[in-house]
């Protein structure tokens, strides 16, 4: 049957029923989602699809970042900054309800805080709250911070899963049953399957949500999750697994592709702190060796924007450094020669990424035309985050860093798995951290990725794409992401 | 039979408490950190070690396996490290789901082995028998994973016939089924080509008898004979495979789970082990073992009832 034919046939089986139904299906949108949840509190757990669904849909934060990267206000209406950076003043939104009914006013700000900054927290990016000194309620609606350094990004972490605004009522059972100020409720919850959520009409700006319930569901493989979006099970799949299925659907005029970017920077990690790569002629010498353009074709298929620096190309910072080192087997091979070191074997322990095990494979093979023996390991999630994260038991990886502004990654001393340490970038990261000029601290961002670029620090590779599949009815959702959530108040389906 | 029983069941007690003591073992051998799985690499490391703190980590290992071992004698399979729910809740969200599945897999597979497995042999070397030959050898081949990408292309993409995946729960009886069409099939196709083979070589076997010869000659259809005289005859090896294919099944389900996204244990197994999920794992380990060593425990008993010359062996 054609679609044109089925569509008929459903629609005169719908008037024949007498079913208004499409008024009731538009305000429901189902969305798949390649990674489970194993709990729902974004402020106790690092998995990235707890902020995908919940961040700004259901928690909310006293900031939300805009899909341009702007701080925006949220659960605080505006604020003040002091002279000296130290002193942050929030004006809280008033009228504000929790989920359960419970009224939001500065101590929920105070006790989220605390909860996040307390000994036995387990907030997973509890480094936000370091530079943070005190938090205090000063009237209902109004919240003082002190800080105890200025921090360039402390309005921006603000508006991350981390610091979600949570209600002392509620926050322990947040892990199950989420509760928030946010546009939407959470709903149900069937584990290993979906996720439901409904719109909160209580909603300070109700009117602004067109839709009325928001489905998730959990398909880890990609093949499935084409055969749902075909099958029209889903209406969005936001953060589609596989590029190379993308054309099948970009041939289908029910379905719109979005190649946008994400602050995902794909980097050839090396374990600096280990000869042969604390030698920079070696590490400069890799980046020759590499063909970014042949990878970025075989492992994403094309969709994806070379770097050439620690540093997003949609970034208002962005300084393109992909011609630092242009692809030139033969000078490679000659360094390695210089170095002493062709003919040796490298091992290149990759995570259970696709984007990581294809890269692996053809930087395996364009390492090999210049002389070095790697040897490729693919290890799993697990193994990885204990054996190289934790332990830098390992010489070259390839990881794809999601956070943002993170270059201050290079700035964590030889502990951290880069094994870099070097006092020069220490000392740039600092005044970068501590710049709260917009401008002054671009161009201090811009030194840092010329300096990084100059260290050679890692293999640069290429940034990663944000590949979305949406049926075509499907609108307002965001083209790129700034932050892991993608907020649903603007979406619509018509 | 008394002494049967009862060495069986120690036996199956032996079992699981050495599955056990492997699985824990193993778990703590193999390199990752459950506290760094959950909280990712921005964790700082106090928070990290309040985690560790909260999920009883940092106790010597004998002494997390002691109270392991003493809550589970008392049904306490312990709290999940991943989701932070009991075990037990857990489990039994999924455990309906997954058996399901893989009781209808396995009538399913029985009811097609035993029709081509039994007609094959009575078109020994003819056309009907080399189709059959023919379709098993390509039932061993393919993989049930790409099997299943097949089914739901044509009847769930194409034709639109049945759903692509999911699980509705049972509150919805019809739904239900209707996604477990295509996983049982998917399912059921595999195995039974196996069991199909086995069903013909054992039908042609007891064929060949004398018996068999008698009862054509006394003047039974060749149904009858197939049916009443041949199938019960050769069922021994046949219920052999089944209950090792039960056990398969249920492991198998691991796969299909994840093609069709079904909430099932696989696919709960397969996440719990990435997320060094020890409490998850270890139960899970434990019921499918559980599982394996009653399907061969009840395929024990139904040797005596197939065939009662075996009494005397047990």
């Amino acid at each position: 049957m054609t679609y044109m034919h089925r569509s008929l046939a459903s629609t005169a089986l719908a008037l024949a029923l007498g079913l208004g139904a499409a008024a009731g299906h538009a305000a429901t949108l189902s969305i798949g989602m390649q990674q489970e949840p194993t709990s729902l509190d974004p402020t106790a757990d690092a998995t990235a699809s707890i902020d995908a669904m919940l961040t700004q849909n259901v928690y909310e934060s006293l900031t939300i970042i805009a899909e341009n990267g702007e701080v925006q206000p949220n659960l605080a209406t505006a604020w003040e900054v002091s002279e000296d950076g130290l002193t942050y003043t929030f004006t809280l939104a008033s009228g504000v309800l929790f989920h359960d009914g419970t009224g939001f006013d500065a101590e929920d700000v105070v006790f989220s805080f605390n909860r996040a900054m307390a000994e036995d927290s387990v907030n997973p990016t509890k480094g936000i709250f370091t530079p943070v000194e005190s938090v205090t309620a000063v009237d209902a609606s109004t919240v003082e911070i002190k800080l105890s350094a200025p921090d360039a990004f402390f309005l921006f972490n603000l508006g991350q899963g981390d610091t979600s605004m949570v209600a002392a009522e509620s926050a322990d059972g947040n892990t199950a049953t989420p509760v928030g100020t946010g546009p939407f409720m959470f709903d149900s919850w069937t584990r290993g399957d979906r996720l439901t959520l409904v719109k909160n009409p209580d909603y300070r700006d109700a009117a602004s949500v067109a839709l009325e319930k928001v489905e998730f569901r959990f398909i880890s493989d990609p093949a499935a999750a084409t055969a749902a979006m075909m099958a029209e099970e889903l209406d969005a799949f936001p953060g589609f697994p596989a590029p190379e299925l993308l054309p099948q659907f970009e041939a289908d005029p029910r379905f719109r592709v979005n190649i946008g970017s994400t602050e995902g920077e794909v980097i050839l990690a090396m374990n600096n702190s280990k000869p042969p790569f604390d030698n920079i002629e070696v590490r400069r010498a890799i980046a020759t060796a590499i063909d970014r353009d042949e990878i970025i074709d075989g492992a994403m298929y094309g969709q994806a924007v070379p770097i050439g620096s620690f540093y997003p190309p949609h970034g208002t910072a962005y300084v393109d450094l992909t011609g630092a080192y242009p692809h030139d087997t033969e000078a490679a091979s000659a360094a390695f020669e210089a170095a002493g070191i062709a003919g040796s074997t490298m091992t290149l322990r990759v995570p259970p990424f696709p984007y990581a095990t294809r890269s692996a494979e053809i930087i395996q093979q364009q390492l090999s035309e210049a002389g070095i023996d790697a040897k490729v390991e693919n290890v799993e999630w697990g193994f990885w985050l204990e054996e190289v994260f934790k332990n830098k038991n390992y010489d070259m990886t390839i990881i794809a860093h999601t956070g943002t502004n993170d270059m201050g990654n290079f700035a964590r001393g030889p502990d951290y798995f880069y094994g870099y340490d070097d006092a020069t970038f220490n000392d740039l990261w600092e005044r970068i951290r501590t710049e709260t000029d917009p401008a002054a601290r671009d161009a201090l961002l811009k030194e840092g990725q010329q300096y990084l670029s100059d260290q050679s620090v890692h293999g640069f590779l290429f940034q990663m794409p944000l590949l979305g599949v949406f049926r075509t009815n499907v609108e307002g959702y965001w083209a790129s992401a700034p932050v892991l959530y993608m907020p649903l108040r603007g979406v619509s389906v018509n | 039979m008394g002494y049967f029983i009862l060495r069986r069941t120690s036996g199956f007690i032996l079992t699981l408490l050495a599955v056990s003591v492997v699985v824990f073992g193993v778990m703590n051998v193999l390199p990752g950190d459950p506290a760094l799985t959950i909280l990712g690499i921005d964790a700082t490391e106090d928070a990290l070690d309040a985690l560790r703190r909260d999920l009883g980590l940092n106790e010597p290992l004998l002494n997390r396996y002691g109270s392991w071992v003493w809550n589970a004698l008392q049904g306490d399979f312990g709290t999940s490290h991943s989701f932070r729910v009991p075990v037990a809740d857990l489990i039994s969200e999924r455990l309906p789901m997954t058996l399901s599945l893989a009781v209808a897999g396995m009538v399913l597979t029985v009811i097609i082995a035993l029709s081509l497995g039994i007609s094959a042999a009575a078109r020994h070397r003819k056309f009907g028998d080399w189709g059959v030959m023919f379709l098993s050898q390509l039932g061993i081949a393919i993989p049930a994973f790409w099997l299943s990408i097949l089914l739901v292309m044509l009847f769930a993409v194409k034709l639109r016939w049945l759903p692509p995946g999911g699980f509705p729960g049972w509150d919805e009886p019809v739904a239900a089924m209707r996604a477990l069409i295509l996983p049982t099939v998917a399912l059921a196709l595999v195995q039974s080509a196996v069991l199909a083979r086995v069903t013909r070589s054992s039908a042609l076997e007891v064929m060949r008898q004398d018996f068999v010869r008698t009862a054509r000659a006394s003047g039974l259809s060749q149904r009858r004979v197939l049916w009443r005289h041949v199938l019960p005859n050769a069922l021994v090896p046949i219920v052999t495979i089944v209950g090792m294919q039960f056990a398969a099944l249920v492991t198998g389900t691991i796969v299909i789970e994840n093609v069709f996204y079904l909430p099932g244990l696989g696919r709960l197994i397969f996440q719990s082990i990435s997320n060094r999920d020890l409490p998850t794992v270890q139960a899970l380990v434990m019921l499918f073992a559980a599982i394996v060593v009653t399907a061969n425990f009840i395929v024990d008993l139904l040797y005596v009832v197939i065939d009662p010359r075996l009494k005397a062996r047990t």
